[in-house]
Order: C-alpha cells, then structure tokens, then sequence
C-alpha cells in the first residue's frame, strides 16, 4: 500500500434525477460525475499493488493505473489507459455488474464501500466522448476483407479492431440501426442512444462499412459471403435474440409481450413517443414482469414510464437471488417497483376479447441448492392467488436465433444451439469463421462480448497473415 | 435508402410499385416478404414480395392502404426513396409437383398468389386459381394471373365483374365439379377472414389447404415474438416458421384477436395522419 491516508468509507453518492421525476421521463437517471467528484473519488483508492480488482475485470482493464491518473486529473490519459483493453467503456462504464466484477474484489471493499470503479470508467469516457473522440490509427491495407455477422458489442469490437490492423471490414446488421442490444434492449433512461451512436460513428472512421436491413441466412448464407462475395473470413456476433416463453395457458393473449419485444417496441421503435413516432404500444395500468434479471427490470422500469400505475417483478426465487445488476435493483426500488418474490404464473387468464384480465400464481420456498449453486424453488402445493394484472411481459430469458447457426455448413453447436467457438480464439468448428459474444455463451454480459470480439479479431488476423503466408 | 422505381395505381387503395432492392432480389423465393420502414420515425411493416426481378435486382410490392404507413406509403411516387427495406423474410413456399392445386387470392391476397402459382406451374401442377375483390375496382393482375395459371376464375363479391359470389363459392364449386380426390392442394391467401373460410370449405373435403399468416411484426427475424399464432396446438412465429401454414392447423380467433391488439391506437395513428400530410387519406 501507499502512503497511510484517511480513509472514505462510502462512494462518492451518484448524481441521479429524483424518483418521482424520472419515472416521468426516458432519460437518462445516473448523471454522473463532474471532475471534482471523480478526482476525490480516484483519491480513495489504496493503489494496491496486488491489483485485485484488475483480477476481476472479465478484460483486465489496468484498472489502478486509469484511477491514478484521474486523481492526478489527467482524464486523457486515463481514458487511453482503459481502451487499451475496452472498446467499448462509455457502455461499459454504464451497464456493468461491477459489483460482480472489479467492485466485488477491491480491497476497500473489505470494510467499506469499494472505489466506484464503474462511474469512473464512465467519467472518463464521458470526458472524451464531449470534446470528441481523436482519430485512431489504421495500420496500412491488407487487401483482405472480413464480414462481421451483427453489430452488438461483439461485433462492433471485433470490426472496430480488425479495421485498425488494416483490414477491410464490412458488418451486416439484421435491424435498421446497428447496436444490437445496447440499441433494441438496454433503455434509453439507463444508457443513452447518442453514446452507441458515438461509438458506431468511430466505427465508420475506422472505415468500417455497416450494411444495415441485412438479415444473413435471408440475403445471403455465410458460405455465400465467403464463397461468392469474396470474405476472407467471418465473425459471428448475432447474440441471443430468441425470446423463451412460458408455455403455460394464455401466453398468447393480448397484452401479453416478450420483453424483447416490449423494449423494442419503446426503444429502437420510440413507442413512447407515439404517435409522433408510428409504434405503438399497450401498457395497462398493472403490469407483471416475469424474471429477475436486468432485462426485467428493464422491462418494470419501462411499464412505469409508460404510464403503469403498479409495476411488479414476479420472481421465483427470493431477493438474494435476483440476477439483475444492483444498482438496477435498487433504482428500480426507489422508482416503486413491486417485487413479488416465490412466485410463479401458471396461467393468463384473458377476458372475452382475449386481453389479459389476471394471472394465477403459485407460492414457492426454497428447496435444495441445484446444479448453479442456488436453492432450487418449490411450489408450494394449494397456494394459487390470482394477481389483478391487465399486462405481462415474459423476461425468463433468450436463446441464440437460429437464423445463422442453421444455415452455416459445418458449424458445430451445443445443446441450446448456441454456437461452439474456442473462448481463447473464438475459432468454430469451420475454417475462417469466428463466433464470440451472447451467440456463444447464451445471454450474458456486454463485457464479455466485446472481450470475445478482441479475442477473435486477434486471431482472425492470425489467421489472415497465415493465409498468405 | 431504397429507391422506388414505378409506381402504378390500380385503385384508389390498391398500389404497386417496383423497388431497387437488389440484396433482396438476388435470393428471395415466392412466398417471401419484407419489411419496410418509410422513414426515420415509421412503424416497420411486412409486405409480401409480389413479382421480382434477379437482374435489375427489383421487388415487386402490392399494397391495400389500412392505415397509417400503408397510406403514407401510397403517396410516395417513382423516384422517392424508402428509408429501409428489409428481406427476404419468411420460409419461402414449398414447391413441388403436387398434381393439381386450387390458388385462391382474395383482394390484396391476389398479389402473394402470383408468384407461388407461376413457381407451382413451372414445378408441373395443373393450377386453378381463382382471385377475387369486394368489387371490380379492387381487382387486379387478372392478365398475369392468367398468364402463370392453367385456369383461372374471376369473381366479385357485389357482382360488379365477371359474376356474383365469394372466392369460396366458386372454390366449392371447382372441388364439387371436378371431385375432391382431383384436387391436391389448396392455398389461400387474403384477408384473415377469408382464408378461415376457405380452410372450412376445404376441411369437409379433407384438401390440405396452405393459408399465408399476416399476423403483426415488429423485427421479422424471430427476435420479439409478437407474430406467434397457435398452430396445431403450438406456438409459432410467423415471421420465421412461416409466413405458410396448413390452415385447418391454425387458430384463427386467436390471430384475429392478436391483430387487433393496437386497433384503437392504429387509428389514432390514422387520424393524426389524415388531418396533416394533405394526401386525403382516409378517403
Ligand atoms: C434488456 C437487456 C438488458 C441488459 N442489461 C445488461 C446490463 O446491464 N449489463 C450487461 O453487461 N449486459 C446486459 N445485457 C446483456 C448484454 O446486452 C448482452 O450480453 C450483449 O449485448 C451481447 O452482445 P452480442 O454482441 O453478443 O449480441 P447482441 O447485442 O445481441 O447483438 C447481436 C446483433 O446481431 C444482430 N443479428 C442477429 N441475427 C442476425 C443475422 N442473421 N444477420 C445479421 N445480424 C443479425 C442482431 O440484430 C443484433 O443487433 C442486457 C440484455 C438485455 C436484452
Ligand atoms: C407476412 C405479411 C405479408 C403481408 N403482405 C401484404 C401485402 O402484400 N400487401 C398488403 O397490402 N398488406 C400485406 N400485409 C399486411 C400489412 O403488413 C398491413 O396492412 C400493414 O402493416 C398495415 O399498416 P398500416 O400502418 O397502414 O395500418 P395499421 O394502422 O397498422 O392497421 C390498420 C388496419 O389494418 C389492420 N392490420 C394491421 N396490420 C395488419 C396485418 N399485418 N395484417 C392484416 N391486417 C392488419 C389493423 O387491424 C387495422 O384494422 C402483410 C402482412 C404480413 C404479416
Ligand atoms: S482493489 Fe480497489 S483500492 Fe485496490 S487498486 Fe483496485 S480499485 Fe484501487
Ligand atoms: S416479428 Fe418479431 S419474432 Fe416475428
């Protein structure tokens, strides 16, 4: 350790717009740091030499290094120091489970509050992307083109690497908007659009061609970009966008919706500004989401700016249990949310015109920890209710879409159609094709998609140079 | 953005036009569909691929102007642009030599047809179509119809052309006529309600009728759900597994009740519309 200093035991409080303001709005709730607050922040931290948060990081950020030379308020050099390792740190600094992560392991966290890593990541990010982010250096042309399957996190990085090593990179996006998640799922109020877009516009400087409205498996197979349009090689990023359903009675009513498509609907289709903008969509004054994951919280928090009166999380297992990032839990608390933990639908119940008028539950404890590690919920046998609810949004989970997975030949997949890739190459089963991100892993985490799209682009220019070779 | 290249009016409502589209034109099969967006604040909205062209890499688009985007849509001219154009979309119909297949199109439905009977005639079938409208101005394509068709029949459901009668009278007819076990495959496309009553009129018979779903979109990929519909007592997209499925498989009432899910904001949506941009829609 440095030298003995006086110890902060909390965080530096977030900035953030009152509760009864913002659950009025879609913009965004955490404000930020200003300088003051993110130097005094970065002078919390012990500078430990044993880096343990830097353990943590999913890409190793040199996370005690970038936190120096914010104290020592040189934000342009603690900005170079963490894209050294994350593409991506104004999302990343907004939608990471850092308390999973680099928080969980600093060493203030101990006994006190870890340092805000995540809010100074995104301070500094923040900090670059308004005076404008410099121009990068491109290494002299290659001559070889690579295709970039999806513009999530794991494409974007992937093609913004492959872009800087010379390459010529072209991404194709099934939507009208590259993003992918950050753009369709994730909420304006929690990560706003103009930061992806910031970062897609830098893609472009790169040289990066984004062809949007283009559905590969539909316009064209990825043996057909390799075989007739000439792409030396494929990356694979087209993530988990299959939306799970329940399969129980009257899933398919009115007013009930995918979270996929609840949040589409408001974020990349701009429902809630309708009819300014031409989607539309349904909200009922109560809502259940079903799932404890940030995608339902995501999908609560909506309802309620949408208008809902009551806004519930119907959850199986119990509070502990919540997958969903914690400041999301604890925002979506403030804001009102209702949690309705140990329980479970069973079925919708719909009125003559076929929209949702109930939902029949059952109560759960918890049993014997599973194969995860958690207590695996029972139903309690006899404990139905029904919750007066007039809307349900299923956020129990995604798969990968098939789209590309079925029509790739030779590509080895697992169980849940996921794509089988090398996590130290993102190498598949076919020569020249990589994969990396939520199409690999199922739906996980932004950083590790962008980490998966640097793994690949490293060895998709291995693989490039030993072709010519 | 995605340049229209013609445009041809058939009726007040009833619009075509040729789009420069030539990602989508390279592969697309009948049966197929986009999805489109005017501009940066519009609703993306399938249609199905009409007639298309691999070397000037052109789609074909038909469209019944119900709402909002499909009247905006209409009163765009040759050499506007679409913002975005999407496709091809869908599982591409089943073509094979089957024998003889009945081709009903109903209004707007007359458009799908076309391309699936000119790849149903080539494949070898004997192919009766039969394409109606509420009235003669809402017809169109008798001439191409007839060209890709072994036989056709027209009818109007006022008798304002040809002859009086619901495409399912004549289907009923054309079955009774020449036989149920000479009849091989029946497909159906228009509106909901009308392809629900040829699937009833071909059940008693025991023909396997193929009905094209228009259930609501939002992405087409497979990645929102809202297009699932009950077919043989399970949940499918349409976008994805469809948009074809055998029709006495399919619960209409429940696709009829899901279309309907935005009705009174479509027609906010419309209203809104009507009053602002000067095309007269709503006319
Ligand atoms: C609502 C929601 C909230 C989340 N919140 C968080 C959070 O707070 N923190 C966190 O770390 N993670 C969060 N996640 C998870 C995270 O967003 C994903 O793990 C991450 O985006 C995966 O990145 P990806 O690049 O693999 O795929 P995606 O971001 O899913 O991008 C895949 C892209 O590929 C496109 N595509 C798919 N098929 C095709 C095709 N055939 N042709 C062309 N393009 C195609 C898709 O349209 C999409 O744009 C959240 C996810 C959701 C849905
Ligand atoms: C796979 C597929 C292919 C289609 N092909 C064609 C086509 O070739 N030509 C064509 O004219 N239309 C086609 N449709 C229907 C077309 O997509 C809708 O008419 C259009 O979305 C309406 O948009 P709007 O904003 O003008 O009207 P909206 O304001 O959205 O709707 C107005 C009225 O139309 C009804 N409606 C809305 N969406 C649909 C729908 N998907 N199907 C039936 N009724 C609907 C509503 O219930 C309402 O009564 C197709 C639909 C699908 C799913
Ligand atoms: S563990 Fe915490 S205190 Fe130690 S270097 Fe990392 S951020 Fe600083
Ligand atoms: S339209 Fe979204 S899954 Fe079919």
């Amino acid at each position: 350790m440095a030298e003995k200093k006086e110890i902060i035991p909390k965080k530096h409080p977030m900035p953030a717009q009152e509760p009864v303001e913002r659950i009025r709005n879609f913009n965004e709730v955490a404000l930020g740091y200003d300088e003051e607050t993110a130097v005094a922040e970065a002078k919390r931290c012990l500078q430990c030499k044993k880096e343990p948060c830097r353990q943590g990081c999913p890409v190793e950020v040199d996370i005690p290094a970038f936190i120096k030379l914010v104290a020592e308020r040189d934000f342009a050099g603690a900005i170079k120091k963490i894209k050294e390792k994350n593409a991506l740190p104004a999302v990343c600094g907004r939608v990471c489970p850092q308390e999973n992560q680099c928080e969980k392991y600093c060493t203030l966290g101990k006994k006190h509050e870890p340092v805000g890593i995540g809010r100074l990541e995104r301070f500094c990010a923040d900090w670059e992307l308004a005076r404008g982010v410099l121009p990068q250096e491109v290494a002299p042309p290659t001559g070889f083109k690579v295709a970039v399957v999806g513009s999530g996190p794991a494409g974007l990085t992937c093609a913004a690497d492959l872009a800087k090593l010379g390459h010529k990179v072209t991404v194709f996006e099934a939507l009208h908007v590259a993003g992918g998640v950050l753009m369709y799922g994730i909420p304006e109020f929690r990560l706003p659009k103009r930061v992806v877009q910031a970062e897609i516009e830098n893609l472009k400087k790169l040289g990066v061609e984004i062809v949007t409205n283009a559905v590969v498996g539909k316009f064209a197979t990825v043996d057909e970009l390799m075989e007739e349009e000439g792409f030396d090689a494929v990356f694979i990023g087209t993530g988990a966008g299959l939306p799970y359903f329940m399969n129980i009675p009257g899933e398919n009513s009115c007013g009930v919706y995918s979270a996929n498509e609840f949040l589409t609907r408001t974020n990349l289709m701009k429902a809630y500004l309708f009819p300014e903008w031409d989607t539309p969509i349904k909200v009922g004054r109560k809502v259940a989401v079903i799932g404890g994951g940030n995608v339902a919280m995501d999908a609560a928090r909506t309802a309620l700016r949408l208008g809902a009166e009551e806004s519930w999380i119907v959850y199986r297992r119990s509070e502990k249990e919540l997958p969903a990032r914690h400041e999301e839990v604890e925002h979506a608390k403030e804001e009102g949310i209702k949690f309705a933990f140990l329980t479970n639908p069973v079925r919708i119940l719909a009125d003559e015109n076929g929209w949702v008028k109930g939902m029949e539950c059952l109560r759960y404890e918890l049993g014997e920890p599973d194969e995860s590690g958690r207590r695996r919920p029972v139903p309690i046998p006899g404990s139905e209710f029904v919750m007066d609810v007039d809307t349900v949004v299923v956020a129990i989970g995604q798969a990968p879409n098939p789209l590309v997975p079925r029509t790739t030949r030779g590509l080895e997949l697992g169980r849940k159609g996921n794509i089988v890739a090398d996590p130290q190459t993102g190498a598949t089963s076919k020569p020249g094709v990589f994969a990396g991100g939520d199409v690999v892993t199922g739906a996980a985490t932004v950083i590790l998609a962008m980490g998966a799209g640097r793994i690949a682009a490293r060895s998709i220019h291995d693989y490039l140079l030993h072709k010519r070779a | 953005m995605f340049k229209i290249l013609e445009k041809q009016v058939f009726s007040p409502i009833i619009k075509q036009m040729v789009i420069e589209a030539p990602r989508v034109a390279r592969k697309c099969q009948p049966g197929q569909f986009v999805i489109l967006r005017i501009h940066e604040e519009g609703e993306r909205i399938p249609l199905t691929i009409a007639d298309f062209d691999r070397e000037k890499g052109t789609i074909t688009i038909v469209f019944q102007e119900v709402g909002k985007t499909t009247k905006q849509l209409g009163t765009l001219e040759a050499g506007d642009y679409i913002k975005d154009f999407v496709g091809p979309l869908g599982t591409p119909s089943h073509i094979e030599n089957f024998g003889t297949v009945i081709c009903v199109g109903g209004g707007v439905g007359i458009a799908p047809v076309f391309p699936i009977a000119r790849a149903l005639k080539e494949a070898g079938n004997h192919v009766i179509s039969i394409i109606g409208a509420r009235t003669r101005d809402l017809l169109f394509w008798e001439d191409r119809m007839r060209e890709v068709s072994s036989e056709l029949f027209v009818t109007t459901d006022d008798g304002s052309y040809v002859r009086k009668g619901f495409v399912t009278d004549v289907l009923k007819e054309i079955i009774d006529a020449r036989g149920k076990d000479n009849i091989n495959l029946v497909l159906a496309i228009g509106p909901q309600p009308m392809m629900r009553a040829c699937c009833n009129v071909t059940k008693d018979y025991g023909i396997k009728t193929i009905v094209s779903l228009n259930a609501l979109m939002v992405d087409g990929t497979g990645m929102c759900g809202c297009c699932r519909v009950t077919v043989g007592g399970q949940t499918r997209f349409v976008c994805v597994d469809g948009p074809e499925f055998d029709g006495h498989q399919v619960d209409f009432a429940e696709l009829a009740r899901r279309s309907a899910t935005f009705r009174a904001e479509e027609q906010r949506a419309l209203e809104r519309h009507t009053c602002q941009c000067g095309c007269g829609g709503g006319k």
